[in-house]
C-alpha cells in the first residue's frame, strides 16, 4: 500500500514534466516573436500564412459554428475577406474567440491582427485605449424588449423596472445614461452572455431586456410566444459597430479600411460573387476596373496585389450578400437593412471613392 | 463436581425472525414506513417524484424531436434532440480534425490500463503496467499534439468534452504531488520553505481562480519577452493545476495534523530520516485519512476546467453555448445542450467519488 502511494507520486510527477514539456508551442512562439511589433503587421501576416482574427464565443448571426465546426458569420465574414485580399485564400485565418472582458487586451498584445466582434466605435476606445477603427459595418442602436402585459408602451414609462443586461459593454453604460438623463430609477440584473441574459429574461427575473436592436430582433424570433412582448420604439444609443486593429501601423489599417470598402463599393458598383471574376478581366466602368486592378495603381498604394479586392469579394460576396447570407430577412434573424442600407437606398452605407 | 452447562442457548432451537421483517416487505416497513414521521416523509417524496418524473420523461424522451436539420423541425412541446447527430463530435472533440480522432480515442482508451496499473491492486502484468503508467503521459502529448510522423495539431483546435479530461485529469495528477510537497513544507521546521509554502498557498486562496487566468492570459503577455510565449492551453492549465494544489495542501495538512505524535517520534526512534519516515510511516496513513477532501478537490478541478472559454477555448459547455448561438438552433437546445454537458460531467464526477470509496474501503485497517 506504501508502495503505490508512491507510484502515484512518481507517475504525477512525470506527466508535470511531460505537460511542460509538451506544451510550448515554437510555432506559436514565432508567431508572437513577430506581431508584437506594431510597425509591418502585413509582411507578418504573409510570412506567417494566416490571419489572426479575433471573433464573438458566439453571437446569432455574427459569429457561430457550422456542423463541421467552421466558424461563420457577419463578423467572420470580414476576417475571410481581409484573408483573402492579403493570403488569397479566405480560409487562411486563425480564430481567437474573445469575450467582451478579453478583446482588447489580446488586441493590444498582439495576439490577433484585427478584431471583428460587433465592437462600438467609441472615443475612449479609439484614443484611450489606441486602437484604429477600420469603419463600420453595421450600425446599430440599443433598444429594449418587454411583455406587453407590463402595459408600458414607451421606455420612459420604465420607472422601478427591473433590466437584463450584459456586463462589460457600451450598453451597461448607455443605460446608465438613459435612466439619469429622464430621472428614473431601474434595477439593473447583470448577465454575462446573450443566451444567458434571453433565458433570464424569459424566466421574468427581469421586466425588460435590453441590447443592441439586431440583437433583440435575433433574440424575439425565436420565442414561442413572440406577440406577447414588444420591443420599444426608443433607440437609446449609436452603435457603429466595426472591425478595429492597432494603433500604429497605418499601412495595415489603410487595407483593412479599403478591404471593407471594397465589400461595400461593391454592392453599389453591383459587383458579386457571381460576376466578380468576369468583371475582373476588364468592364466600361472605370471605377470597377480600378478597384478589380484593371486600371490605375491602387493596388501598388496598398502594397498588394491588383486582385486584391476580387478576391475580397469573391470570398463571401459584396456587403449585400453577406448581409442576406447570414443576418438579412431570410435568415431565422430576419433583420431588415434599415440604417445598414446603402446611402442611395435610403440608409447610412456611404463608402469614399476608389481612386 | 459437576461443570454447569455452559451450552444451555443451545439446546434451544433459534426459530427464524418474523416473515414481516425480513425480505422486500421487512425492509419497506423498516426504512419507509418505520413510524408516522418516516411514514408522512415518504409519501411527501413519491408526491414529489410523482410531480417532477413523468414531466421530465415526457420532456427528454416522450414529447422529444429527435430527427431534424434545424430548430425550426423541432415542433413539439418536448426536447429537441435533433441536433445530436451531426454536433455530438464537437461536443465530445471540439474542433479537432475529424480524420484523427482516433488519436484522441487512442489516447483515453490507452488511459483506463494506466490508470488501472495506479489505482488497483493485483493485477497482472503489474511491474510492466506500471511502466507504461509512467510513460503514459508522454505517449498521450504525443498522439494528442503530433510531432514524428503524426500530422501537428495545436492546442487551440483541442475542444468538447477531450478537452476538459486533457485539463482535468493532468491538474488531478500534478496537484497531488505539489499539494503534498507544500503541506509537508507548511509544517517544515526551515523557515524559508515555511514562508514560502504558507504565502503561496494563503495568496492562491485568497484570490479568485478567474483573476488568476485573467492574470495568465493577458497579463502574463505583456511580461514575457517577445520571443518566448507558452501556449495558451497550457497557462491555463497550469493555473487551474496551482490553485487545485494550494487547497490540497491544506486538505493534506489536515490528514498530517491528525496523525498522532506518537507515530513522529516513532519515526524518530527506529532511526529514520525525514523523508523516510514521511513515506513509510506519516504519509501514508495521512492521505489515508485525507482521501475524502482530497477527491472533492479533484471534482472541484475537473468541474473548474470548464473555466478554459476565459482563452478562447470551447469545451462541451463551450460547445452547449455556442450551438445555442447558431441561428438554425438558437433559442431550440437552450436546456438541452447544458444536460448533455451535465450528464458528462456527472458521469466522470461521479466514476471519481465512487473510486473513493472504493479506495477507502481498501485501505480501512480498521484501527485508528
Amino acid at each position: 500500500m506504501k508502495n503505490k502511494f508512491l507510484v502515484a507520486i512518481v507517475a504525477s510527477a512525470t506527466i508535470a514534466l511531460a505537460a511542460c514539456d509538451g506544451g510550448i508551442d515554437p510555432k506559436a512562439a514565432k508567431d508572437k516573436e513577430s506581431s508584437v511589433t506594431n510597425a509591418g503587421t502585413l509582411d507578418d501576416v504573409k510570412k506567417r500564412g494566416h490571419l489572426n482574427c479575433g471573433i464573438n464565443t458566439g453571437l446569432p448571426g455574427f459569429a457561430y459554428t457550422d456542423d463541421k465546426g467552421n466558424w461563420q458569420g457577419f463578423d467572420v465574414a470580414f476576417c475571410q475577406a481581409l484573408a483573402a485580399a492579403v493570403l488569397g485564400d479566405p480560409s487562411k485565418v486563425k480564430y481567437k474567440n474573445l469575450t467582451g472582458k478579453t478583446r482588447f487586451p489580446t488586441l493590444a498584445s498582439g495576439e490577433i491582427d484585427v478584431l471583428s466582434r460587433n465592437t462600438t466605435w467609441t472615443l475612449q476606445r479609439d484614443v484611450e485605449l489606441g486602437f484604429t477603427f477600420l469603419g463600420v459595418n453595421y450600425y446599430d442602436g440599443q433598444g429594449f424588449i418587454g411583455r406587453k402585459s407590463l402595459g408600458v408602451k414607451s421606455a420612459k414609462e420604465l420607472d422601478g423596472a427591473s433590466v437584463c443586461i450584459q456586463t462589460g459593454t457600451t450598453t451597461e453604460l448607455n443605460l446608465a445614461d438613459f435612466f439619469r438623463a429622464n430621472n428614473i430609477k431601474y434595477e439593473p440584473v447583470p448577465i454575462e452572455t446573450n443566451s444567458e441574459a434571453r433565458a433570464g429574461y424569459l424566466a421574468e427575473r427581469c421586466d425588460v431586456y435590453t441590447t443592441d436592436a439586431s440583437g433583440l430582433a435575433a433574440t424575439k424570433s425565436t420565442f414561442k410566444d413572440a406577440d406577447k412582448h414588444m420591443v420599444f420604439p426608443e433607440i437609446i444609443s449609436k452603435e457603429p459597430l466595426g472591425p478595429l486593429v492597432r494603433q500604429g501601423d497605418d499601412q495595415w489599417a489603410d487595407i483593412g479600411r479599403w478591404v471593407l470598402n471594397a465589400l461595400i463599393v461593391g454592392e453599389e458598383l453591383g459587383i458579386t460573387k457571381a460576376n466578380v471574376a468576369t468583371m475582373s478581366s476588364g468592364t466600361k466602368n472605370p471605377e470597377i476596373n480600378r478597384l478589380l486592378g484593371t486600371e490605375g495603381s491602387i493596388a501598388k498604394w496598398l502594397g498588394l496585389d491588383p486582385k486584391w479586392a476580387m478576391r475580397a469579394i469573391s470570398a463571401n460576396g459584396n456587403y449585400a450578400e453577406i448581409f442576406e447570407k447570414y443576418i438579412g430577412k431570410n435568415t431565422p434573424l430576419g433583420l431588415a437593412r434599415g440604417q445598414n442600407a446603402l446611402y442611395n437606398k435610403g440608409g447610412i452605407l456611404y463608402a469614399p471613392p476608389v481612386r | 463436581m459437576d461443570t454447569p452447562d455452559l451450552n444451555y442457548a443451545g439446546s434451544n432451537k433459534s426459530r427464524p425472525p418474523p416473515a414481516n421483517t425480513v425480505g422486500i416487505i421487512g425492509w419497506i416497513r423498516s426504512n419507509l414506513l418505520g413510524g408516522p414521521v418516516n411514514t408522512c416523509l415518504t409519501l411527501i417524496s413519491c408526491y414529489i417524484l410523482w410531480l417532477i418524473v413523468p414531466p421530465l420523461l415526457d420532456w427528454t424522451i416522450f414529447n422529444a424531436d429527435f430527427t431534424g436539420d434545424s430548430g425550426r423541425e423541432c415542433t413539439t412541446e418536448g426536447a429537441c434532440w435533433a441536433w445530436l447527430d451531426q454536433r455530438i463530435y464537437q461536443f465530445l472533440y471540439g474542433f479537432y480534425p475529424p480524420d484523427s480522432y482516433w488519436r484522441v480515442n487512442l489516447a483515453i482508451i490507452l488511459l483506463l490500463p494506466a490508470l488501472a496499473y495506479v489505482l488497483f491492486d493485483k493485477l497482472p502484468f503489474s511491474r510492466q503496467g506500471r511502466w507504461f503508467s509512467l510513460t503514459y503521459p508522454f505517449l498521450a502529448t504525443f498522439l494528442l499534439i503530433g510531432g514524428i510522423g503524426l500530422e501537428g495539431i495545436t492546442t487551440d483546435k483541442f475542444g468538447g468534452f477531450m478537452l476538459n479530461l486533457v485539463a482535468g485529469i493532468s491538474g488531478i495528477v500534478l496537484s497531488l504531488p505539489i499539494g503534498i510537497l507544500l503541506a509537508l513544507g507548511r509544517r517544515s521546521k526551515l523557515p524559508a520553505i515555511r514562508i514560502l509554502s504558507v504565502s503561496f498557498i494563503e495568496f492562491i486562496r485568497g484570490v479568485p481562480l478567474i483573476t488568476l487566468l485573467f492574470v495568465a492570459v493577458i497579463i502574463l503577455q505583456l511580461f514575457l519577452p517577445p520571443n518566448v510565449t507558452l501556449d495558451q492551453l497550457v497557462r491555463v492549465m497550469i493555473m487551474i493545476t496551482l490553485f487545485a494544489s494550494a487547497y490540497m495542501a491544506e486538505v493534506i495538512r489536515g490528514g498530517l495534523q491528525a496523525i498522532p505524535n506518537g507515530q513522529y517520534e516513532a519515526g524518530k526512534a527506529m532511526g529514520l530520516s525525514y523523508w523516510q519516515s514521511m513515506r513509510l510511516i506519516i504519509l501514508p496513513q495521512a492521505l489515508k485519512i485525507s482521501i475524502p477532501g482530497i477527491v472533492n478537490t479533484f471534482i472541484g478541478l475537473f468541474k473548474d476546467t470548464t473555466l478554459v472559454i476565459i482563452i478562447g477555448l470551447f469545451d462541451i459547455l463551450g460547445q452547449a453555448r455556442v450551438l445555442q448561438t447558431n441561428p438554425d438552433w438558437m433559442g431550440k437546445v437552450d436546456y438541452e445542450t447544458f444536460l448533455i454537458a451535465a450528464i458528462f460531467f456527472f458521469i466522470v464526477c461521479f466514476s471519481i467519488s465512487r473510486y473513493s470509496i472504493n479506495l477507502e474501503k481498501r485501505l480501512d485497517t480498521d484501527h485508528d
